[in-house]
């Protein structure tokens, strides 16, 4: 005896935002009947296991037949099939696309292949996050990647229209195809005390600053991509630690300012040299694609290592990089002043951001 | 040539990629009616071709508007092999023959193909030219409107009512010829389709041709149905209430063309036939496409002697010879046979004064056996069985001493050969005021009408010559005429009928086995279960009433289904307390071996758990009948017993006792007899019913009493279940199985709905099945709406204020039929009107009656003699308008308002349609009817595992017709669709195959609504300046 076949069909689609959550995160219908019985939902609705099953089933069955829409949210609006008030879409791609941060962090960076994919059992094996929901999550990378990767314009904008996401899951997701495409390393050791968000931040950064599309208005211009351009002029940045009286003039300078400022005068000063080599051969390289990817590591080991072994609190390395930043204008033979503002301001905010425990 | 049909492709979008090497499509359009075919261009390479086609013209007979629809099919072209059909539409364009419906279809309708769903969307745009055609032996059928409402339409009013039409076709079943061993699938699912597309405009049209014979210009109530009657063919039939509706427009005065007194009075009573002559029309029978493929033949008949439930006496042990089955011995073979016509209603609801009194349920059920034999020259058999049926719902109604069957329906279910055919209703007596005969039927009625409220309750027989054994009463309300102690009816509550608490849905379920058999033996062995079978049912009814403290019954719908080994009966229906019949008696348990102590102790402890669920009951539903009867202890009514000799032994006192103590040991205590195990299990069946959870109201039919302060939000839905049976179940097993099938659906169905608490599934129509052997198909549609908790308990008397004080501002309207009905009525006993309304009540009524009497009392000089004529046989001859309660029929517009604050959903890029089984949308007024809407759809699938398995699959379907309706809704410019129903839901599996195939047949009226919020400072004025235009312009 068995129920051979049982569905529920509602003219307006009834989705329940916790059973959601459970099929989103992948559970299996049974592990999601658990879970709501231990949520105490039967208690409230005088249920019983039964009846949890055959409402968890029938809404895993709707989820899974709206999937495929989910896949391109702007055909939610104008599907027929389904009739679900605007609000509750809205609900329904935001948790679809939405991800944990401990996933992302795993795959950040990473090439959005098959290859990846393959490994997500390890990934889902070490985050403790279901192999069917980090499958989602990598799809979702990988579809959003795909649709703005040849799209012109704003990184973030298009993928705000595109998949109809909330302003900020959208940036995230810049970020995430921003990472993909430039293929930053994250996963070092030395950068795993690093956030999805501070490199989220980061992203924003390089996006809004380093690309094309960050200096002309063209729309023509794609997000993706790092501006080959000022790629290359950044080479010329070099002069600061080739020209030995530039790089003197420029430490006097630093000191003079930052004297009495700060309870690190002295490791700042013994360290000057070391840490402004640092930051302008980072500049110098990132012409390179392969060390463009190891761009926050560089930014970790050249920089932020070696002042957190000096014990600099954030308050001093923003005291730092101001005047740091600042001073080189006042120097009479050095001439590229725009490539270094845009080059220092994102090192500024980056560095910043990193700089934690 | 009097017609031309106009269609344009503009666009498509979301279509599937037909080329697997470019992922795109080259698509174009094929427009095809009747033989004449369009293409347009081809499209190439896009999944979202902008065709923007020229307008397709078709010069067509208006007959063939009617029968055909039009075909749309999208394919894909391929230049080196055939081309690949997308999917297909059709377009039924019957809405836009009519000038009160739709004008043009416009919008995006799915692409439908039967193996693959739905497959994008296409844009069309469809118009009709219609020439006026004066032929008068035309045999088209134009501008006859139909709606599948069981009332009179919202937005219109009836001027009389003619009465019933029915009208079948036969075909031979595509799915059967030989020719469908060598195609497709997908072509024979088109085939039938199509085919039946074609069945039922033919069908709608001959029927419209029998309304306008009639003098009609609608059809109300129309109820369509497919027999899947296999190799020996499809039968297409129809049934559905002739009537001349006129618009209630806002601008125009009301004009009632009253037919003036050319009919002299008739008593009804003597004569069941004093409807017009021309009430009801021979069938012709047809079958339209192959007339010589019709070989439906009647090898085996057996008509089962029916039922007749009226207010069954309750008293005494429920023997099996009991009551009803003789009950229409007597009186039913006199007269009925001769007449030809059927004084039948398919209206569940009816304009107020319509229905005077209710007798009781009269059904009937046969037993055919569908036999292939070769004789073309016998293709009336259909015609013939439903005429005997007919008949016979003819002679119960009149054995009930009514005249007419309300709440009409009919319905098959086929098993292989056997066929059983049912038909039922209500058997009632109307006012002959929306007949021909006018309203001038006098002396008669006088004694009838009596106060709205409790009047329809009265027994239409003779008390001296009950046809069945019944407990009489006087009425509780007006304690002047007789009523049964229950009353089981298949129409919906009136709205004017007074009702103590809520109501609730009763189910009673019933699961038989039988012998598999062959032929004429197996209909032998079905025609002798049946009469247990509903036997069976109605006792389990009966108690069920009675544990929840109710004593009458509406929307009663017993489904009877038959399969190979088993037969399943399912009866449901909402059961209410009608203030005016008595309280019913409590069920007493007796044991029939009393020796034993702990038995002793057992059947107490039974007793004791019977006792607190009524009383739990009555909490529960608010059924705390008014007290009145104390007061009325002096009035100078005759005491029951001395009038009848056919009362039995206690008297009214004692039931006033019972209502408060519920102990055993009452006289006219229900008593089940606990002398097997039989009785043991009914008596558990009773108790297993679990109560609805908080929060949840249920009933199947068209309102809850009690329940009126609705909130905008409904939720339609339909659900699905079927049930995998063990071998070798007995009766008892079988039983426990298909009760818990049914509750554990509802269980679910409260738990998926939890969200819209404090809210009501109404409206609960539950079908059942049984697809092949060892399965039980239950298939449930409702909506669900939402209630302001806060204003219920108030709610009651402020509404029915505010209906009186609109039925005042509209009475103007209505006056012609008031007034009559006004002089008629001698005022009820104000003592026993029930509470809240009784002083509101009479007090704005009389308000209301000075106020429409001198407004109108100068306009119609006939009236006021009609007037006088009356006044002087009036026994108390005040004139009183009741009529103002009687208005409150038609959702009351005061009912809703206080609803306005109400928010109002944004708007996205696909229109939102509601649907609802209802005929009203809680919140809105209809402004338009659009047509009807009537679907038939074929899914089948030859990869069900990965489609889902079973559940998926009908998932899916189901939901694609969903999306179906309400674009084809949406299309003709409508935002919901009421009375909306699924009438056919046949699925079949084979999950060895890997297969499934589903049928599904949908129905309902396409509308535009506006929200009572939009409308609300509009209509206030509008509504204040009609009456006051309608006030001078019929004054002068």
């Amino acid at each position: 005896m068995s129920v051979e076949l049982d569905v529920f069909v509602g003219n307006t689609t009834i989705m329940d935002k916790e059973v959601y959550q459970l099929w989103l995160n992948g559970y299996t219908v049974n592990d999601a009947v658990k879970v709501r019985i231990e949520g105490g939902v039967m208690e409230e609705c005088e249920a019983s296991a039964e009846v949890l099953l055959s409402d968890t089933m029938d809404q895993y069955r709707t989820f899974q037949m709206c999937e495929r829409l989910l896949h391109h949210p702007a055909k939610l609006a104008n599907q027929l099939l389904f009739q679900i008030p605007p609000d509750r879409q809205a609900m329904l791609i935001e948790r679809y696309y939405a991800f944990d941060d401990s996933f992302v962090r795993e795959v950040l960076g990473k090439k959005l292949s098959k290859g990846t994919k393959k490994d997500l059992d390890d990934v889902s094996t070490k985050t403790g996050i279901t192999l069917k929901s980090c499958r989602r999550q990598f799809d979702n990378f990988k579809r959003v990647f795909k649709v703005v990767e040849e799209l012109k314009g704003p990184l973030v904008e298009n993928i705000r229209q595109h998949f109809l996401l909330p302003d900020q899951l959208a940036r995230d997701y810049a970020a995430i195809v921003f990472f993909a495409n430039n293929r930053f390393e994250t996963g070092k050791k030395k950068l795993h005390y690093l956030t999805f968000q501070d490199f989220a931040f980061c992203a924003g950064q390089l996006i809004n600053n380093w690309t094309l599309g960050a200096v002309d208005n063209i729309m023509e211009d794609m997000d993706v991509d790092l501006d080959k351009e000022f790629l290359q002029e950044l080479k010329d940045l070099k002069i600061l630690i080739t020209d030995k009286d530039l790089l003197d003039q420029h430490k006097s300078l630093v000191c003079t300012a930052l004297r009495g400022k700060t309870n690190v005068f002295n490791e700042m000063e013994a360290n000057f040299k070391n840490l402004s080599r640092g930051l302008v051969n980072i500049a110098a390289k990132l012409i390179n694609a392969k060390d463009v990817r190891d761009f926050f590591i560089d930014l970790v080991e050249k920089f932020i290592e070696p002042c957190r072994s000096d014990k600099w609190t954030s308050i001093d390395v923003n005291l730092y990089l101001t005047h740091y930043t600042n001073s080189v204008h006042i120097l009479d033979t050095f001439k590229h002043h725009a490539v270094w503002t845009r080059y220092m301001g994102v090192i500024k905010s980056c560095i910043l951001r990193m700089y934690h425990d | 040539m009097p017609g031309k049909l106009k269609a344009k492709i503009v666009a498509g979008r979301h279509l599937p990629v037909m080329d697997r090497a470019s992922d795109l499509t080259d698509a174009f359009v094929e427009v095809k009616f009747g033989n004449t075919t369009f293409k347009t261009d081809v499209y190439p390479k896009s999944l979202n071709p902008q065709w923007n086609s020229e307008w397709f013209k078709f010069e067509v007979d208006d007959e063939d508007l009617q029968d055909e629809p039009l075909q749309i099919t999208v394919l894909d072209h391929d230049t080196y092999s055939a081309n690949d059909a997308i999917g297909k539409v059709y377009i039924d364009i019957d809405p836009l023959l009519c000038s009160e419906a739709a004008t043009v279809i416009s919008g995006w309708l799915p692409i439908y193909d039967t193996i693959h769903g739905i497959r994008g969307e296409i844009n069309v745009l469809v118009k009709v030219d219609l020439f006026n055609d004066l032929n008068r032996f035309r045999q088209s059928s134009c501008g006859v409107k139909f709606f599948c409402t069981t009332s009179i339409p919202r937005c219109y009013r009836a001027i009389m009512v003619h009465g019933f039409v029915e009208e079948l076709v036969v075909n031979e079943d595509p799915e059967y010829q030989w020719i469908d061993r060598i195609r497709t699938p997908r072509a024979s699912n088109e085939a039938r389709q199509r085919l039946i597309f074609l069945m039922s405009g033919e069908l709608q049209r001959k029927i419209g041709l029998k309304v306008l014979e009639m003098g009609g210009n609608a059809v109300v109530g129309y109820l369509q149905c497919f027999d899947l009657e296999g190799e020996s063919g499809l039968v297409v039939r129809a049934i559905g209430t002739a009537c001349t509706l006129e618009k209630i427009s806002s601008t125009l005065p009301a004009t009632a063309t009253h037919p003036s007194n050319s009919s002299p009075s008739k008593d009804m009573k003597d004569s069941p036939q004093a409807a017009p002559s021309t009430l009801g029309c021979r069938s012709t029978h047809s079958s339209p496409v192959h007339s010589a493929s019709s070989r439906l033949s009647q090898g085996f008949s057996v008509s089962v002697p029916t039922l007749l439930f009226a207010g069954m006496g309750s008293g005494g042990s429920a023997g099996k010879e009991g009551g009803p089955l003789k009950a229409l011995l007597r009186q039913q073979t006199q007269s009925a046979l001769e007449q030809r016509e059927y004084p039948f209603f398919t209206l569940a609801a009816f304009p107020p004064g319509f229905l005077l009194h209710v007798g009781g349920v009269v059904s009937a059920r046969s037993v055919k056996l569908l036999d292939r034999i070769h004789n073309p020259d016998e293709p009336e058999t259909r015609d013939a069985w439903w005429e005997e049926i007919r008949q016979e719902i003819k002679s119960h109604a009149k054995a009930l001493g009514c005249h007419a069957v309300v709440g009409y329906s009919e319905s098959t279910s086929i098993c292989e050969e056997v066929c059983i055919l049912s038909a039922s209703g209500t058997a009632a007596i109307l006012s002959s005021r929306f007949m021909q005969d006018g309203p001038l039927d006098t002396e008669h009625r006088f004694e009838e009408v009596v106060s709205p409220g409790c009047g329809f309750c009265h027994i239409p027989y003779d008390e001296l010559n009950i046809p069945f054994p019944a407990q009489l009463t006087y009425c509780y309300c007006c304690r002047r005429y007789k009523v049964p102690d229950v009353l089981f009816t298949t129409i919906d509550l009136p709205t004017e009928a007074n009702v103590t608490g809520k109501g609730c849905l009763i189910q009673a379920r019933l699961c038989r086995t039988k012998k598999k058999a062959q032929g004429e033996g197996n209909a032998t062995v079905i025609s002798n279960l049946l009469p247990f079978l509903e036997y069976e049912l109605h006792t389990q009814l009966m108690n069920k009433l009675k544990l929840r403290g109710m004593n009458a019954l509406f929307g009663l719908r017993i489904q009877i289904s038959v399969g190979e080994t088993m037969l399943l009966g399912l009866a449901s229906a909402t059961g209410v307390y009608l203030t005016a019949l008595p309280s019913p008696g409590g069920i007493q348990i007796a044991g029939k071996t009393p020796s034993d102590i702990t038995y002793e102790q057992h059947i107490s402890n039974m007793q004791k758990k019977i006792n607190d669920t009524i009383a739990k009951n009555k909490e529960l539903y608010e059924i705390n009948p008014p007290e009145v009867v104390e007061e009325i202890i002096g009035s100078p009514i005759p005491e029951p017993r001395q009038r009848s000799r056919l009362f039995r032994s206690q008297s009214e006192s004692s039931d006033e006792v019972s209502e408060l103590d519920l102990s055993h040991g009452k006289k006219d205590a229900f008593v089940l007899e606990i002398d097997d195990t039989d009785a043991v299990e009914d008596i558990h069946a009773l108790l297993t019913d679990s109560p609805t959870p908080a929060g949840f109201y249920s009933c199947n039919t068209e309102i809850m009493p009690g329940i009126q302060n609705w909130t905008s939000a409904i939720q339609m839905f339909t659900s699905v279940r079927v049930f995998r049976l063990n071998a070798n179940l007995t009766n008892q097993g079988l039983n426990k199985i298909f009760s818990d099938l049914c509750e554990n659906l509802l269980k679910s169905l409260y738990f998926k709905l939890r969200s819209m608490v404090p809210c009501c599934l109404c409206h609960l129509n539950f079908t059942v099945a049984i697809p092949e052997d060892e399965l039980i198909q239950v298939a449930v549609t409702a909506v669900a709406m939402s209630f302001d908790k806060e204003q219920l308990l108030e709610n009651g008397k402020q509404s029915g204020e505010k209906t009186l004080i609109k039925a005042i501002t509209e009475n103007d309207e209505q006056l012609q039929f008031n007034l009559e009905l006004n002089a008629e009525t001698s005022a009820p006993n104000p003592l026993s009107s029930p509470k809240g309304l009784s002083e509101v009540g009479s007090h704005l009524s009389a308000r209301a009656s000075s106020v429409d009497y001198s407004s109108f009392a100068d306009r119609c000089s006939s009236w006021i003699e009609q007037l006088k004529l009356k006044a002087h046989t009036i026994r108390r001859g005040s004139v009183k308008t009741t009529s103002s309660m009687e208005k409150a029929s038609p959702l009351p517009e005061g009912r809703s308002r206080s609803l306005r604050s109400n928010r109002s959903y944004s708007g996205s890029s696909v229109a939102v349609v509601k649907m609802t089984p209802l005929s009203f949308i809680p919140g809105a007024k209809i402004i338009k009817y659009l047509g009807i809407i009537n679907m038939f759809f074929i899914r089948e699938t030859t990869s069900l595992r990965e489609e889902g398995g079973v559940s998926g699959f009908l998932h899916t379907f189901i939901a694609e017709v969903f999306a179906m309706v309400r674009a084809h809704v949406a299309a003709l410019g409508g935002n919901a669709v009421v009375s909306y129903s699924m009438k056919e839901c046949v699925f079949m599996e084979n999950p060895n195959k890997n297969q499934a195939q589903c049928l599904i047949n949908v129905s309902g009226d396409a509308v535009m609504f506006v929200r009572e919020s939009e409308l609300e400072s509009t209509s206030v004025q509008t509504q204040s300046a009609t009456t006051h235009t309608s006030n001078g312009a019929e004054g002068t």
